[in-house]
């Protein structure tokens, strides 16, 4: 965390405080609550599974914010535990960094990788606000809509190999779209992704049964409750590009709480469908953001 | 469809001066200054508890402006009787509760306080306050956050 005394006098020094570039000053925070979202598995800032378009981070267009999460997902077979940091900057373009761990607990045995394996993946990100404000732009129509890429490595290359993906590593690209409609308390989003990620990337991208890029959606709505209290739904379809197991898409109803400013508590019950030939992989998702 | 006739007929007039508060240059007097539409019907007005309502939101928004360390200092040596009323005037105008609004654009009234979106976003969580305090539910605050939000433009200074 940096001064903002000391940011100011240095700008004062630099731009002798003529009155158009004091107004450029430098501003920690001041973000509304609960308005940078929350982190996703992928990393950057959306709703927990899908992606929105609002930048990370409690800064405004005059300052660099940014924040960390650690994400928890137990399902009936299977386990997830994710971290991931996220620099936001002017609340233009944001940088996220991830890397999850999927934990096969006892499923690992009967896939014959023994008891406990672990698909491990690290994801980058970059997201860029192109136009329109979320939060401000309640008389229009337009969205705040944002362009993002995903680079992400999965790390078991052979395993992935083994059951038909093409690559350990992959790189996804989206276009979201996000509105607040504060008059109705909703917020709505909706995201496209070119992808060939198999469950996520985790299971590396593109397979023996289809290859190519397809396009993916993702949606959100989003109710306030309170001023520091939203419950929402999402979706996220995925491709289903693996010939030994089909690939189903993803939905969660989520309770997102911010008891602190720089604090968000996510939890959420997930539905991620099939997964490596396990059914029905339901369960919870425990996510905690801490931001400035 | 006499009110766009009205404002083009309306000359730059010296508005009057209110008791306790300091003459200001002249402007022209239009509702539209305001820089929202009113809401139809009495709804929100009644979510407010009307003009009583209202006066308490206001008063408990400028003093926590006052008292807020992030945007206290620029409410020094403003006429603060003057932004009281017109505040009134204007929460009282957008949420149908018929007043007239006598102060200026929203765009003239910030124009040389070099605003940054912390700032505004800082007066947004001490109404907010202000509204919670008068005990405003929380669906007709954000109809009434909705008319505001989009003065950012007219008051940031990019």
């Amino acid at each position: 965390m940096f001064s903002r005394l000391t940011l100011c006098a240095a700008a004062a020094a630099v731009c002798c405080s003529s009155p158009v570039l004091a107004r450029s000053e430098w501003r920690a925070g001041g973000k509304l609550l609960l308005t940078n979202g929350v982190s996703t598995v992928d990393g950057p800032a959306g709703g927990g599974l899908a992606t929105w378009a609002v930048i990370a981070g409690e800064e405004t267009s005059d300052g660099i914010g940014g924040s960390v999460h650690a994400t928890y997902v137990p399902l009936r077979d299977f386990a997830l535990t994710g971290v991931g940091a996220a620099i936001g900057y002017r609340d233009r373009i944001e940088i996220s960094v991830a890397h999850n761990s999927f934990d096969t607990r006892a499923a690992g045995a009967a896939l014959g990788l023994g008891r406990g394996f672990r698909f491990n993946q690290d994801d980058i990100g970059v997201k860029v606000r192109l136009f329109g404000h979320a939060v401000y732009d309640q008389d229009r129509l337009l969205p705040q809509v944002a362009v993002g890429l995903e680079y992400k490595r999965a790390d078991k290359d052979a395993i992935i190999h083994a059951v038909g993906g093409r690559h350990a590593s992959g790189v996804d690209v989206y276009v979201a779209a996000t509105k607040l409609l504060l008059r109705h308390s909703l917020l709505l989003n909706g995201t496209v992704r070119l992808t060939r990620a198999n469950q996520f990337g985790l299971l590396g991208f593109g397979g023996d049964r289809d290859h190519g890029y397809r396009p993916q959606a993702e949606g959100s709505a989003a109710l306030l409750l309170s001023r520091n209290l939203a419950v929402g739904a999402e979706a996220r379809t995925k491709p289903d590009n693996l010939g030994f197991a089909r690939e189903q898409d993803s939905y969660d109803l989520f309770l997102a709480w911010a008891p602190a400013h720089h604090l968000t508590v996510t939890t959420a019950y997930v539905d991620l469908g099939d997964i490596a030939t396990f059914r029905r992989q339901t369960g919870a998702f425990l996510s905690l953001q801490a931001s400035f | 469809m006499l009110l766009p006739l009205i404002a083009v007929l309306a000359v730059t007039d010296t508005p009057a001066v209110h008791p306790g508060e300091l003459p200001t240059t002249a402007y022209v007097q239009d509702d539209r200054n305001a820089g929202a539409t009113p809401f139809g019907g009495q709804r929100l007005w009644a979510a407010f508890h009307g003009q009583a309502g209202v006066d308490r939101i206001v008063d408990t928004l400028v003093d926590r402006n006052l008292r807020d360390p992030r945007i206290g200092d620029i409410f020094k040596g403003q006429d603060m009787v003057r932004v009281r009323r017109t505040l009134k005037e204007q929460f009282c105008y957008i949420l149908g509760g018929g007043c007239s609004y006598t102060g200026r654009t929203m765009k003239d009234a910030h124009k040389d306080l070099g605003l940054q979106q912390a700032d505004f976003n800082a007066l947004v969580e001490n109404l907010q306050a202000a509204m919670r305090a008068e005990r405003v539910s929380f669906a007709a605050q954000n109809a009434f956050l909705s008319k505001l939000a989009t003065m950012e433009r007219a008051v940031v200074v990019r």
